[in-house]
């Protein structure tokens, strides 16, 4: 399988003038083409780093990351970045916030308007093109954070728990919604989460970390088949959770 | 509609009625007052004057032509300086902004001019620029600039903070980031430094006129301090409420309009 993208031996640090905290040390993954993979681990270990990392916003320590098989500044237009809040801008309306990163990278043009406005029909938000996001509800928002994501044409995709400021119906209902939409779409996904059933319901592939300095603990196929839904009634399913819960719980003991 | 949402209505209504009523009252009382104590000899009207004095004095500088001389005199200059304080406040954040080492170095030295009574400087300025207008615009500019310049810098590295984050995964400089997403999410901040600015303006001008005019609102003030016509001092401040009222108003309400646009969550 191509590899989309690769991490060696990676290791990142951020400075405090009171201290240095090793986030990441000696972490080695990686994600095949059109792959989903999910990291889960315990909160403040490193797991947004990693995207960023990825996303070429910080600089590793030490290590190397690939994307694309390029280093992350030259594959800087061929990564989307969905992050925790949907962070869409109040005074545009959703139209204009969807293109806002096709206007950043001065690529819009017919051709690609079009793409975007097509994308909003096809994913049920054509109808509010003109409306204001506080018209909208957070479901809402959050699947418009994604088409201006996606608007952008990126090959990888960083998903940086991108559900976590939902309620918990809109959550399950949108999980479903965004996987099918990367999965039909063929985009290659990275998604951060500290949701265990989210990881398993929406990825190919969990990784679970370590507490800090990050590096993959344990790596599960999940192996299930159907909608995110479908996946949550799976007999494999309360196996799955089960086995990272403890590869979790595992390490918040020795930690104590 | 139900009973209970009517009766809320009609609360809500009652209440409204109530506060006009009470204030328009507490208007008439305070005019009573001043004409009852002047007429009653409870306190001198040479030195209180009166209603009826002001309005004569009004309807004399009027009939002398002299009156909106006066006015557009004072208007002119606190709009000159609010606008272009305004504007050079958010220049100057702006570039503060951008530049953070220019906010870091230049911080403590805001933080001095901000603390200064800048009418301190009226000397200063008389000498620099000329004992005319230009001195009394230079004073408004001074005095709106500075507070300007603390608030406007204050929204734009809040929003900044917020806002950043998604220009930089969207691979945004830092100038489509300011003027994407720090500047119009600065509107509303923007919006409420008009309002303090425009009676900061307002401060700058009386006192530059105390200091070097020959027309204008403040320059009545102090001649008719200066000559005992107290009837010439209370009509000019009269006026002076009258219109600094009116631009408040209206920044205000344009920030309404505006800053409806912007509002954040």
């Amino acid at each position: 399988m191509e590899t989309s993208l690769r991490l060696r031996d990676l290791s990142f640090s951020y400075h405090e003038p009171r201290r240095e905290t090793k986030a990441i040390e000696g972490l080695s993954l990686e994600v095949g083409k059109g792959e989903f993979v999910a990291i889960v681990g315990p909160s403040g270990c490193g797991k947004t780093s990693v995207l960023s990392l990825v996303a070429g916003l910080y600089a590793p320590s030490s290590g190397e990351v690939e994307v694309l098989g390029m280093p992350p500044a030259l594959a800087r237009k061929r990564i989307g970045y969905m992050l925790q809040r949907d962070e869409l801008l109040e005074w545009r309306t959703i139209e204009k916030n969807v293109l806002l990163g096709l206007e950043i990278r001065r690529e819009l043009n017919g051709e690609t308007r079009k793409k975007a406005m097509e994308m909003l029909e096809k994913y049920g938000l054509g109808e509010f093109r003109r409306h204001y996001p506080n018209e909208l509800s957070g479901g809402m928002r959050q699947k418009a954070a994604l088409i201006r994501t996606l608007a952008a044409s990126p090959e990888l995709l960083l998903l940086d728990e991108p559900f976590s400021a939902l309620d918990y119906q809109t959550r399950i209902g949108l999980e479903e919604e965004v996987r099918s939409i990367i999965k039909q779409g063929g985009y290659t996904a990275l998604l951060v989460t500290h949701d265990i059933s989210e990881a398993i319901c929406m990825s190919d592939r969990v990784l679970v970390f370590s507490k800090r300095p990050a590096r993959v603990k344990r790596e599960f196929v999940t192996g299930l088949a159907g909608s995110a839904i479908e996946r949550r009634a799976d007999p494999g399913f309360p196996v799955l959770f089960d086995s990272i819960w403890k590869e979790l719980k595992n390490d918040e003991r020795g930690a104590c | 509609m139900s009973a209970e949402h009517a009766d809320y209505l009609r609360k809500l209504k009652r209440r409204t009625r109530l506060t006009r009523a009470l204030r328009t009252a507490l208007f008439i009382l305070l005019i009573l007052a001043w004409d009852g104590a002047g007429r009653t000899g409870l306190l001198d009207p040479f030195i209180i004057s009166s209603p009826l004095r002001v309005v004569r004095t009004v309807a004399s500088l009027y009939r002398a032509g002299e009156l909106f001389g006066h006015i557009l005199t004072t208007f002119y200059e606190t709009v000159v300086g609010f606008v272009l304080g305004t504007a050079l406040g958010v220049l100057i954040a702006a570039v503060l902004w951008f530049v953070p080492l220019f906010e870091r170095v230049l911080d403590p030295y805001l933080v001095v001019l901000n603390a200064l009574p800048k009418i301190a400087l009226g000397p200063i300025l008389i000498v620099w620029v000329g004992a005319g207008p230009e001195a009394i615009i230079a004073m408004a500019l001074l005095v709106s600039t500075v507070v300007t310049v603390m608030t406007v810098l204050a929204g734009f590295i809040e929003a900044g903070r917020d806002k950043m984050r998604l220009f930089e995964t969207l691979g945004a400089t830092r100038t489509q980031a300011f003027f994407k997403g720090v500047l119009p999410a600065s509107v509303p901040t923007v919006m409420s430094a008009l309002k303090i600015s425009v009676g900061m303006s307002w401060v700058g001008v009386i006192v530059g006129e105390y200091l070097v005019s020959r027309r204008g609102l403040g320059y009545l003030i102090v001649y008719g301090g200066q000559v005992f016509k107290l009837d010439l001092v209370m009509a000019s401040i009269v006026i002076l409420c009258l219109l600094a009222a009116i631009m408040y108003y209206a920044v205000a309400f344009a920030e309404k309009k505006i800053g409806a646009r912007f509002g954040r969550q």
